[in-house]
């Protein structure tokens, strides 16, 4: 099953009380692309990240995630309500039950979607090698008994995610800082470490939000290396959410724009350059008027 | 830094201290309540604020000299708390274990009852501490209710003589498990709650599990509580006249009948119970649950976008701690030989969750000497049994100020850089 696309946005809706944050949004990301979805302040942006993520759970609306092999409903995973059908098939309500009991967003990680935060959230009182460890959770042993016993497969299970988690700091460059606490590394240490986290869940997709505010210009140009290594060498397809213009034009291949909770405009970097809706939404123009970005 | 003296910033210190323990300690050694009369004592009272101000005056000569500036220097630097400890870092412990398991070892032998049962008393401190760091100082969930689990644990063995027959050895795993069932009870709805929110529904808990066993007096016998068997060797049981249907140990080795032997044989057996949780907590911590339950501590939203279960983590961490706890039930009944709900107050819970604070959140060798402090202090202090509470106090305001993350600084292992593999 090789789907052309890894995540389909289908009629995503989020209210939020009487607040409509996000209205009838699509959109689709092609496998192995770099995306950004960009838009003013206030636009939704996070919002879908969260959606897509599962932290929040939509209202309305479908998000497909086509990774690791299978076709995952995001809805799903995070529990759903129960349906009157439900209570003929017994499968299906079992199927339901578990997602509601012991469903949520680490599911949508497990196959195959991983992100990071605009505000960073590391362990900041862990070492930056346990902050990595951590996140190899899923492909470690995890049985108690070979770990209190310190069996040699335990043990040979352990070194792999240590070779794993130093491979990341590798190409994030952050070897030297290995034994450091996580929380009192630079801001753009920082940063770099938490991609490095999220790249050891082995995703397919990985979803960064605003990876470069706060870095200086040194650090952009050297993130956007770091995000075209991902994708390159590491088969992962990249949606970013970003305000610094000249790096989404650098490096994105195809950009949604949100402008109030709905999609203004798709396309790549030169179609939303001279999209005058675009304009308009980021600098307040009347839609006649004439603005270059 | 300045190396001269202020005598005059020394003698205003002094008079304030002097003041100061004239307030506090004016109505509790000065006056001596006599039925509805009282007699003051100003001797006394002018002795102990004559100690407090030359004291004080002592301490502020001394932190003005040259070396107390360097102490206090180095003192200030301490509390940035967790370190880093470089790849292959050899801890001292290497020493200290096999030299304080060897000591364990002696002490039953040498010991006389009194200390012996004030060591098994510490060391079930040590375990209580132990479960109960799993869920506060690990995984950061603030449980006030911990005595409940140790009431199942005790409770557990008692009644599970009572109704079942079995005895000591079979209900020590069969009452870790109890307890521990009753942790992901008590874990599974709570699990949306964090810090105070959590704190209340636990406390909840150990309360409703004491009205419990004070109510249903049908089956738990009350507050007139409900005997507990001692352990046995091998069927040999360690009472005058056997109890529970095998020999006592005197006659079987024809010596004459030593009502201390009980307390060295439980002692025998919880120090090894012990050294087992003590050695699983020390793989815990290192290990792939250990790490995630640290994890969550540090940021639960963050533990989600990375795969983890955060509902399973946390039950986890709930059912590690109460079994320990309820293990340490075990021993206390059975050291008790008769367990009711009294010992089962809020006031232990928070004594537990103190010895948790003081050794420091998530430190096994802190929790280990803050458990035996704060147990064998007050047996010490029996002379001033009544200032007990108060000195207890004093001695956590005087830690929170001096050492806020507890006596043993905490350090995360270093890891050697290794080449990376994909």
């Amino acid at each position: 099953m090789k789907q052309d696309n890894i995540l389909t946005v289908e009629h995503l809706e989020m209210q939020f009380g009487g607040i409509k944050a996000l209205n009838d949004v699509n959109f689709e990301i092609k496998r192995g692309s770099i995306s950004a979805l960009i838009g003013p302040n206030g636009a939704g942006k996070t919002t879908v990240f969260n959606c897509l993520t599962g932290f929040y759970k939509a209202t309305g609306g479908a998000i497909t995630l086509f990774a690791n092999g299978k076709q995952t409903r995001v809805g799903k995973v995070l529990g759903e309500p129960f349906q009157s059908s439900d209570y003929v098939n017994p499968a299906a309500f079992a199927s339901r039950l578990r997602y509601k009991m012991f469903g949520g967003s680490h599911l949508v990680n497990r196959s195959g979607l991983a992100r990071t935060f605009q505000n960073i959230r590391l362990f900041k009182e862990m070492s930056v090698v346990e902050n990595l460890l951590v996140a190899q959770h899923m492909q470690v042993n995890r049985n108690l008994l070979a770990g209190i016993f310190n069996t040699p497969g335990y043990r040979k299970a352990e070194s792999r995610a240590l070779e794993r988690a130093f491979y990341w700091l590798e190409v994030m460059d952050l070897v030297d800082h290995a034994n450091k606490l996580a929380g009192s590394m630079s801001y753009g240490q920082q940063r770099r470490l938490e991609i490095a986290r999220s790249m050891c869940t082995n995703p397919e997709l990985i979803c960064l939000d605003e990876p470069a505010a706060g870095l200086n210009p040194a650090e952009t140009h050297a993130l956007s290396s770091m995000i075209r290594v991902l994708q390159k060498e590491h088969n992962a397809t990249v949606l970013l959410i970003e305000h610094d213009m000249g790096m989404v034009m650098d490096i994105s291949e195809h950009i949604v724009v949100l402008d109030h909770g709905e999609v203004i405009a798709r396309g790549g970097p030169d179609d939303i350059k001279s999209n005058p809706k675009v304009i308009a939404a980021y600098l307040g123009a009347e839609d006649d008027e004439e603005v270059t970005l | 830094m300045s190396s001269s003296i202020n005598i005059k910033k020394s003698v205003i210190d002094t008079l304030l201290a002097g003041l100061l323990s004239l307030i506090v300690f004016g109505p509790v050694i000065g006056i001596l309540l006599d039925g509805y009369d009282f007699t003051t004592r100003p001797s006394l009272l002018l002795t102990m604020v004559a100690i407090v101000m030359v004291g004080r005056f002592a301490i502020s000569l001394f932190v003005q000299s040259e070396k107390g500036q360097m102490m206090l220097y180095k003192h200030q630097n301490n509390d940035d708390g967790v370190i880093v400890l470089p790849p292959g870092h050899k801890s001292k412990m290497v020493y200290i274990v096999p030299i304080a398991i060897i000591i364990g070892l002696v002490a039953p032998f040498v010991a006389t009852k009194y200390i012996l049962t004030v060591l098994i008393l510490g060391l079930i401190y040590v375990l209580l501490g132990l479960g109960l760091n799993i869920v506060v100082g690990l995984a950061g969930l603030l449980d006030l209710g911990f005595v409940g689990f140790y009431a199942i644990g005790a409770y557990g063995l008692s009644l599970g003589y009572q109704y079942l027959g079995f005895g000591f050895w079979s209900m020590l795993p069969l009452a870790a498990i109890m307890a521990a069932v009753a942790g992901a009870i008590l874990g599974f709805p709570v699990l949306r709650m964090h810090g105070d929110y959590l704190a209340i529904v636990t406390l909840g808990f150990g309360e409703i599990i004491r009205l419990i066993l004070t109510n249903w007096t049908s089956f738990t016998g009350g507050p007139n509580g409900v005997y507990a068997p001692l352990p046995t060797l091998f069927g040999l049981e360690f009472e005058r006249r056997a109890k529970q249907g095998g020999t006592p140990f005197h006659e079987f080795f024809n010596l004459p009948y030593d009502s201390g032997l009980k307390y060295v044989f439980i002692y025998l057996s919880l120090f090894m119970v012990v050294c087992a949780v003590l050695y699983i907590k020390h793989r815990l911590v290192k290990m792939p649950i250990g790490r995630a339950w640290e994890a969550l501590r540090e940021d639960e939203i963050a533990c989600r976008s990375l795969g983890l279960n955060h509902v399973l983590i946390k039950l986890s961490a709930f059912m590690m701690g109460a079994s320990t706890g309820g293990l340490a039930g075990v021993f206390f009944a059975t050291y008790q030989g008769f367990v009711n709900p009294t010992s089962f107050t809020f006031f232990e819970s928070a004594l537990i969750l103190a010895i948790v604070v003081l050794g420091g959140l998530g430190s096994t060798v802190g929790v280990v000497i803050a458990a035996f402090v704060l147990t064998v202090t007050p047996e010490m202090l029996r002379e001033v049994a009544d200032f007990r509470v108060l000195i207890f106090g004093l001695l956590m305001v005087v830690m929170m100020i001096w050492r806020p993350r507890g006596l043993v600084r905490i350090t995360r292992t270093g890891f050697a850089v290794r080449k990376g593999v994909a």
